[in-house]
């Protein structure tokens, strides 16, 4: 193995992008499909600061910055969904709010 | 540095699938902690990337804020029922497939790909300096319609947590 450049960050950015993907598309119960889509942009992040790293340019640092932030209010406001839809059913499994298959 | 990048790249993918497929538990709650472990981890990375203000701020928002937030919901809602269903094989097999085609497609064009790498010169030194001057110059029009953008989160998750939703 070289030294680690670039292509090392961008690797594991992929990886953890397709293990949030995964979570996404196999798991079950809303939070923790939430818990997914955290992981995938947490990797969009990596991605994003190595590439501002290895090419001098603080640009994208100040998109990670614009990204955490809007994560944070996405979180605020997709919780509250979650507790309000299971005020109203009584579950966070995706399966028992198909209501519009039938 | 290279032993330092290996163990936090090894230690954010271990905690990753943790998250999403932990052998033990089906439990909400683990999964959050191991994303908390998968989000400090991460900020190692940001250090070794010379990122120091973002490991800071990843830290503290997401490892602190964030999560908490999470841990407070899944603890008020009640998941007794939820934890004992296990994940059905059939369609885990095919995400799993689907996922593997993805990122094998993803790792494959990084192989091939040419991208300007200038490692040698770090000049990024006093870095949070340079970013507080960018983000209050260049990016000031962003940084306001953020903090609109936090407000009306702010509004919707007060609407929305209401007792009575019309």
């Amino acid at each position: 193995m070289s030294q680690v450049g670039l292509h090392h960050y961008l690797v594991v950015s992929a990886l953890l992008f397709s293990i949030g993907l995964l979570g996404v598309i196999i798991r079950r119960n809303v939070l923790v499909i939430y818990l997914s889509l955290e992981l995938m942009l947490n990797a969009a992040n990596l991605a994003l600061v190595a590439f501002s790293r290895f090419n001098n340019n603080l640009n994208g640092q100040l998109i990670v910055f614009f990204i955490i932030t809007v994560a944070a209010s996405e979180v605020a406001v997709g919780l509250a969904l979650i507790v309000a839809l299971y005020r109203k059913r009584q579950t966070t499994h995706v399966e028992d709010l198909a209501t519009m298959r039938n | 540095m290279d032993a330092l990048f290996y163990l936090f790249a090894a230690l954010t993918l271990l905690c990753g699938i943790l998250v999403i497929a932990n052998p033990f538990s089906n439990n909400p709650v683990t999964s959050a902690m191991f994303l908390v472990l998968t989000i400090v981890s991460m900020a190692g990375l940001f250090v070794l990337l010379h990122a120091f203000f973002l490991a800071a701020v990843q830290v503290l928002v997401y490892a602190g804020a964030v999560m908490v937030l999470f841990l407070f919901v899944i603890m008020l809602l009640d998941l007794k029922e939820e934890q004992r269903r296990s994940i059905p094989l059939f369609s885990a097999g095919l995400g799993l497939i689907a996922v593997v085609a993805i990122a094998s497609v993803i790792i494959g064009r990084l192989w091939k790909g040419p991208f300007v790498n200038s490692v040698d010169q770090p000049t990024m030194e006093g870095a949070t300096t340079v970013l507080g001057t960018k983000l209050f110059s260049d990016y000031v029009l962003p940084f306001e319609i953020v903090s609109l953008v936090l407000l009306v989160a702010m509004i919707g998750a007060i609407l929305l947590s209401k007792k009575e939703l019309k």
